[in-house]
């Protein structure tokens, strides 16, 4: 039963992956609809980021003085700046490191 | 003109820096399936099957916590869902490939991936062998993923949860926006969507997931008419 729950929910992640790659012809989609796609990075994302930031694994939320805020800050600033994908994740997991543990 | 090789390497490239969310959360996946008291074997049959670390993640929890298996599937469904836009965005430069390459190449479309080929291909448009960079990126994550997931059914969480590596997710997501905040369209947008998403939370199904950034696609919608 379980083997049948997993299948069905790989195949129905599969047609999410893949139908709008080859089974929709992209001149249905308007020149309105295109331009609001080059959005789609900048309208998902946030939605993982804000989350892992500011909900905590309870469920709830952290406290303004908790270590991931100033671990995101360092690593936007840092990122910014170097655009380089290591130096943003290092900076922000060392400077949150460097709250939990020597702080 | 770059080669099939070399847009296949930059693929994976850049994509590598991710790794460090993409291993201990695949460490993770492994381990929590494990301790749920699921076999290894149907653990690690999810790496292939589902191929998508929050919703693997949910999905088990959900079954052991007695949740009916149409819910645990309707979550997998709408966490996942966010594909279909990545989908949307990426057809533009998948159009010439055969219809079989293109049922084969979506298996391999994931979050970071999507992410880094999609901004290789808005600068690399007339490159010949763009899916290259696709195969490269996703391929990348689809060998972390399994290695990853095994080792956490094999090993356990061998990684130390004071680490906190958890944080590494925020952190790589925001390696991929970052560089947007210059723009005041895209910061409207990602506001949106982050507010929205702390504001659905709690919405079932973990929906926010979706909900926020169809929110956030209608407020780009009505940026873009504003900029008109």
């Amino acid at each position: 039963m379980t083997w049948l729950t997993i299948i069905i929910a790989g195949i129905i992640t599969y047609f999410m992956r893949m139908t709008m790659v080859a089974l929709v012809d992209r001149d249905l989609l308007g020149e309105k609809v295109k331009a609001v796609l080059a959005y789609v990075p900048s309208a998902v994302f946030p939605a993982i980021i804000f989350p892992g930031i500011f909900i905590n694994d309870y469920g709830t939320f952290i406290e303004m003085n908790d270590p991931k805020i100033f671990g995101a800050i360092i690593a936007i600033l840092v990122g910014y700046f170097s655009k380089n994908v290591i130096a943003t994740i290092i900076s922000g997991l060392f400077s949150y490191w460097i709250i939990i543990f020597l702080l | 003109m770059l080669s099939k090789k070399q847009i296949f390497s930059k693929g994976i490239l850049a994509v590598a820096p991710h790794m460090f969310s993409v291993i201990p959360f695949g460490i993770v996946c492994g381990a929590i399936g494990i301790e749920l008291g699921f076999s290894p074997i149907l653990v690690y049959a999810m790496s292939i099957i589902i191929f998508g670390g929050a919703s693997q993640i949910v999905f088990l929890q959900l079954l052991s916590g007695g949740a009916s298996a149409l819910i645990a599937v309707t979550s997998v469904g709408v966490i996942n869902s966010r594909h279909l836009l990545y989908g949307a965005v990426l057809s533009e430069y998948l159009e010439k490939l055969s219809f079989i390459k293109k049922l084969l190449i979506s298996y391999l479309v994931v979050d970071q991936g999507f992410a880094e080929s999609n901004k290789f291909f808005q600068k690399n448009r007339n490159e010949t062998h763009l899916h290259y960079h696709l195969l490269g990126s996703g391929g990348t994550l689809w060998v972390c993923w399994q290695i990853s997931t095994l080792a956490g059914i094999i090993l356990g969480s061998f990684v130390p949860e004071e680490l906190g590596l958890k944080f590494a997710v925020p952190l790589t997501f925001i390696a991929i926006v970052v560089q947007d905040i210059k723009k005041l369209d895209h910061v409207i947008v990602m506001i949106t969507c982050g507010l929205s998403s702390l504001l659905f939370f709690d919405a079932p199904f973990k929906s926010y997931i979706i909900i926020s950034p169809i929110i956030a696609l209608f407020v780009a919608a009505l940026v873009l008419r504003l900029k008109k």
